[in-house]
């Protein structure tokens, strides 16, 4: 059946607001590890302002709070905060809305799933706070993150809506997965002399257990920690679920059923393409000689090309 | 000592239960009140899932509300229904006649049967679609016509509903969700079933596809968008129906057609369902602030591009002024008596009416012209002297703008209340489907008063609804 251009980009949606809440509280366990780090060797001078900074809402925290950084305060604004455009609460509300938009293109247990999320988070809003631990809102993030894509994956008729809730989520998640590493080498580590240090180790590790990848990178790795292997990992890997190559091959994996199904290939295809060709042939040596920063650079702006362009051909109802 | 007004129980009283109701007393007597709790929990919980809400306009709070589900059914004998059947399809092929009629010949204002200002000066006669003859001639493709009952055999249109009855998804829902809860009920008695609503809603619309249509026709319901208290219908019948739901960004004007956003680029639409109100259809033709519409539209409806349903112009038919005219309308065009009564109505307009309306402000039912929803509304008999002065005001004020009807017995089902099981008034509203042919699925929107002596059963006023069974024959 025909799918509405407003009602493809209200899926997208759903697949980014869900992969966005879901970065949200990794991003959150990052500060909360290294919070625990004793404060001596003068990493950055507060953990929680480098997770505002990465989650790209510093600006609204201090319009807020000022500056006063306190983990209370940090959870409340990216956990609870509706005012809050990039809050885990905006992203599941965000979710639900368009959700509940395209009502009719999601099985019974993909809308419970994004139902009982909004009705969950309005039940977290009523608790009192000293009820709820910071853990206990990163894990009801992660697995309700998790419920939502299984049911898709799950439940959904793998038609073209199905591919443009698994593009949404594909192209969010390499987003993130740039960011979070940037923000290791930009945000958290500020002096080149950490480099290789034991808080170098430390806050990697962090950032592999916010993506879920600690024991991951063990079993295909092993032994130490460095940077380069991160890189490797989280860029080129294509056995981790979380690497760009993965969710770059995802995308385009969605990318070409759709133009089977059209009877149509556009240049949101080939762009994709691109992609996936030019993280398959270069090497970690190749990236650390550009440097980290300015590969990861390059790399959101082709995502963002990508998303636009994916706009342009499928979601504004122009595209022919 | 004031004589209580006597009431019809369908269901009869213990002893003497009616046929259509054997059973059901004692289903629902038996029923212990535990398990009864548990049941209308289990209700709930399958409403909120399906995502059935209902935001009442203007009270804020809960946007989520829920209309209360009563589980105790209303039920029809096969006689009954098939009586029914033949007033509303009677009535529903007369309101359509009359307004094929009154956007072309005018012949039964010509004949007198109707007096011209009511028509040509009534604020829903749509003068930019005079001249028009829509597909098959239908202007109003879905009809809800409601209906009150006073005893066994007595039956009263309340109102016509031409332009965009809404309610049919409780109709649906309300039965899926009683054969989920009670599926032994449905094996004990024979009711007729309502599931092809959307497959013969699907096929009417199709049937009134443009002749510049060439093969299957795509059908569309345009939609104000998903803040409107309706959406969840907008969306459940698109989704029974397989077509798409649109608003108006999605639909845009080129050449002599319309077309719809879609990911594989523009494609055509033959027939909208639109669930707008005339206003808003297109900005070029009616309100020029219109967000909601197509601009554009009105154009390629007149070349015939496009089929809309109800066709623009309809709410003309189901005016509360016109109204009083229907039977006379059944036998100008149809030359047959009618088979459903209207209620007694006094036009305030007509001088020696309205002096009888103020008389007899204390019993009778005051309403707007053009209200609905069981607002600006003065039932004599339940109101204070104050209320009933503030009415007489308005009316001496602008009489054009009312009618009043006798306070009717409305007949009562039973109900589950909080204290067990007791009388509770009721309405009906069928969905008459007018295309090629006239369908009529047996069955209706039951609209329950939840309030002891209630007579107002709109969900806007605290009303629920029940689930309808006509007995199958």
């Amino acid at each position: 059946m025909t799918l509405l251009s407003r009602h493809a980009a209200n899926l997208f949606w759903i697949g980014r607001y869900v992969e966005r809440a879901d970065t949200v509280a990794r991003l959150f366990e990052v500060g909360s590890r290294n919070a625990l780090l004793p404060n001596t060797s003068g990493g950055y001078r507060n953990e929680w302002e480098s997770v505002l900074r990465a989650s790209g809402t510093s600006r609204g925290f201090a319009a807020k709070y000022g500056d006063d950084v306190r983990e209370r305060n940090v959870e409340s604004f990216l956990f609870f905060d509706s005012d809050n455009a990039s809050s885990v609460a905006s992203n599941i509300e965000n979710a639900r809305e368009n959700a509940r938009i395209v009502r009719t293109s999601l099985t019974s247990q993909t809308w419970d799933a994004l139902n009982n999320a909004h009705q969950e988070m309005r039940e977290l809003k009523r608790t009192e706070r000293s009820k709820l631990s910071m853990n206990d809102l990163i894990d009801w993030t992660l697995r309700t993150a998790s419920l939502i894509r299984g049911t898709i994956e799950d439940t959904q008729l793998r038609i073209d809506g199905y591919d443009f809730l698994n593009i949404g989520n594909y192209l969010e998640r390499a987003d993130s997965t740039a960011r979070l590493l940037d923000v290791k080498y930009f945000v958290l580590l500020p002096q080149v002399d950490f480099v290789g240090s034991g808080l170098d180790n430390y806050q990697w590790r962090t950032i592999l257990r916010a993506l879920s990848a600690h024991r991951a990178f063990s079993w295909a790795y092993g032994g130490e920690v460095t940077a380069a292997k991160i890189a490797d990992f989280l860029i080129l890997n294509r056995k981790a679920p979380r690497s760009l190559i993965t969710c770059a091959e995802e995308t385009c994996w969605h990318l070409d059923r759709l133009a089977r199904a059209y009877g149509n290939t556009t240049t949101a295809q080939t762009q994709a393409r691109l992609l996936v060709a030019n993280l398959s042939e270069i090497s970690v040596e190749d990236i650390f000689e550009e440097g980290l920063h300015e590969f990861l650079t390059r790399s959101i702006n082709e995502i963002s090309d990508l998303s636009a362009t994916i706009g342009d051909v499928y979601l504004s109802g122009e595209g022919r | 000592m004031v004589e209580k007004p006597s009431y019809f129980n369908e269901m009869g009283s213990s002893g003497a239960i009616r046929s259509p109701y054997s059973g059901l007393d004692s289903w629902a007597a038996d029923m212990p009140a535990e398990f009864r709790n548990t049941k209308q929990s289990e209700a709930e919980a399958l409403f909120r899932r399906i995502g059935i809400t209902f935001a009442v306009y203007g009270e804020g709070g809960d946007p989520d509300r829920l209309i209360p589900f009563d589980m105790f059914p209303r039920v029809f004998s096969a006689d009954e229904w098939r009586k029914l059947d033949r007033g509303i399809k009677q009535r529903a092929k007369a309101l359509n006649a009359f307004l094929l009629d009154v956007y072309s010949r005018g012949e039964i204002v010509k004949a007198g049967v109707i007096p011209g200002r009511l028509v040509y000066q009534n604020a829903a006669y749509e003068k930019a679609v005079v001249g028009i003859k829509p597909p098959r001639g239908v202007y109003s493709h879905i009809v809800g016509i409601d209906l009150v009952r006073t005893g066994p055999d007595e039956f009263f249109v309340l109102e016509d509903n031409c332009r965009t009855p809404s309610g049919v998804s409780y109709m649906l829902e309300n039965r899926e969700i009683m054969m989920r809860m009670f599926p032994q009920l449905f094996r004990e008695n024979r009711i007729a079933p309502v599931d092809s609503y959307p497959a013969q809603l699907r096929r009417t619309l199709a049937s009134v596809a443009p002749d510049k249509c060439e093969g299957a026709p795509t059908v569309a319901i345009l939609t104000p968008g998903h803040f409107n208290s309706a959406y969840y219908e907008h969306s459940f019948l698109a989704d029974m129906m397989g077509v798409a739901l649109v608003e108006g960004q999605d639909l845009f004007v080129e050449g002599d057609f319309c077309w719809m956003r879609t990911t594989e680029g523009p494609k055509k639409v033959d027939v909208i369902y639109r669930r707008i109100d005339d206003a808003y259809l297109d900005p070029l033709c009616f309100r020029p602030d219109s967000m909601l519409g197509v601009p554009g539209l009105m154009n390629v409806y007149r070349s015939g591009g496009v089929a809309i349903a109800s066709a623009p112009g309809a709410g003309v038919a189901d005016d509360k002024a016109i109204y009083t005219f229907v039977p006379d309308m059944i036998r100008f065009y149809l030359g047959e008596e009618p088979i459903l009564k209207n209620v007694p109505t006094w036009q305030c307009s007509k001088s020696d009416e309205q002096k009888y309306v103020l008389e007899n402000l204390g019993d009778l039912v005051v309403k707007e012209v053009h209200g609905s929803g069981g607002y600006g509304m003065l039932v004599g008999p339940r109101s204070t002297k104050e209320q009933i002065e503030s009415f007489r005001l308005k009316i001496e004020e602008d009489p054009d703008n009312y009618i009043a009807q006798p306070t009717l017995a409305l007949s009562t089902c039973p109900t589950f209340v909080e204290e067990g099981i007791a009388p509770r008034h009721v309405d009906l509203r069928p969905y008459c489907l007018v295309g090629q042919n006239i369908e009529l699925v047996p069955g209706g929107l039951t609209r329950v008063a939840l309030t002891q002596d209630s007579l107002v059963v709109n969900s806007s006023q605290g009303g629920g609804v029940k689930d309808t069974w006509v007995m199958a024959e």
